[in-house]
């Protein structure tokens, strides 16, 4: 007899865009799907133990970011010396339109924080605190990774 | 202040991917794969709770799904919200739509509307159904097809020969409609008496079944 959390399948429709947002912008299309299942499948184990007053979306993408990083340190494990191009193409193809594919691929190229950061800020568009949250730091070192994430950009790519 | 101009139009260029025209196609990429979700998570039996919505003469039955069998059937007029808030409070939250599960249900109601089927043989989880109330509603699942007793009936059935009034509560609140057939129980006149789902569908259903008129 549980709490007043919406009924999970409630919580699919509602999370779901920001969560495949996040998930495309931080890990490509090619394996948003992957991490999308896996990021939903873990959330729907540990669902009835949440508190019903919690932040679900916060909660979510904290799961998404975990997998976010999971798939970025399998992805090195068997990455190549040079990336196949292929793989590349195929990624951009999926991203928005052609003058944003180059800031995608510099926002996927960040180190992990700052990536997630600026993902969750702009695509997700969290709060601080949510962010902070859902990386597991404190509001103010998610406020310098955000800033040091838009600096790197700002430096490589022409916007 | 050139610096500031800078990082303005970079999140510019930042929010506007996430918001612009490509956002619908995202969306629907999204719900496409948490169509897939649903039915991966049903397949694997992760859900406590499945719910699908079918097809039938009256409009379009919500049936929702345990592990040990169909739990609840609502009426087209039900606001879905709020039937799932009730599963998600009564049983668990771990609630999925996906047809696949309710397959069974659906194929045997299909049968049954068409007259094909007299008798469900399905699995029926109880879990909504208080002890009072699960008395009253087996003695109403084992009224036979075609046949009718009244709601007095019933309860000395249940073994309260006075509750009629409390019977009669109990089958209004059936979560079970239909497959448990508590359309089959009547006014001690005869009169067919009310139904959640309407006294229109009720004389429908026994009008289906042959039991009015005799």
């Amino acid at each position: 007899m549980s709490s007043g959390l919406p009924p999970f399948q409630r919580f699919v429709d509602a999370q779901r865009d920001a969560v495949w947002r996040f998930l495309v912008s931080s890990v490509g299309p090619s394996e948003a799907e992957d991490c999308f299942q896996e990021t939903f499948i873990a959330a729907l184990r540990a669902y009835p133990r949440l508190r019903a007053d919690s932040n679900l979306r916060a909660w979510v993408l904290t799961i998404a970011h975990r997998k976010s990083l999971d798939a970025h340190r399998a992805r090195a494990r068997r990455a190549l010396p040079v990336e196949d191009p292929a793989a590349v193409d195929d990624r951009r193809a999926a991203l928005p339109s052609a003058p944003d594919a180059e800031l995608w691929s510099a926002v996927e190229a960040l180190p992990a924080r700052q990536r997630s950061a600026v993902v969750l800020r702009y695509v997700a568009d969290l709060p601080h605190r949510d962010i902070a949250a859902a990386i597991g730091c404190s509001e103010d070192a998610a406020r310098r990774s955000l800033h040091e994430g838009l600096t790197k950009l700002r430096k490589v790519v022409s916007v | 202040m050139t610096g500031r101009t800078t990082q303005d139009a970079l999140e510019a260029a930042l929010r506007g991917t996430a918001q612009n025209a490509d956002g619908s196609a995202a969306a629907t990429a999204a719900a496409a794969a948490a169509r897939r979700l649903s039915a991966r998570i049903a397949a694997e039996g992760l859900a406590d709770v499945t719910y699908a919505p079918v097809d039938s003469p009256f409009g379009a039955l919500l049936l929702a799904a345990t592990g040990r069998g169909l739990v609840r059937v609502a009426f087209p007029e039900e606001d879905v919200d709020l039937v799932l808030e009730q599963l998600a409070r009564r049983i668990s939250p771990r609630i999925v739509e996906s047809p696949a599960p309710l397959e069974p249900v659906r194929r045997e109601l299909e049968e049954y509307f068409s007259g094909a089927r007299q008798t469900f043989a399905l699995p029926l989880d109880w879990a909504l159904i208080g002890p009072f109330a699960r008395r009253v509603l087996r003695a109403t699942a084992a009224i036979p097809y075609g046949g009718v007793l009244s709601y007095g009936e019933v309860a000395a059935e249940a073994g309260s020969p006075r509750g009629s009034r409390a019977a009669g509560n109990a089958l209004g609140s059936n979560p079970i409609p239909i497959v448990i057939p508590c359309h089959r129980v009547l006014r001690a006149g005869g009169a067919v008496g009310g139904y959640a789902g309407g006294p229109e569908r009720k004389r429908w259903l026994l009008e289906l079944e042959g039991a009015l008129g005799r």
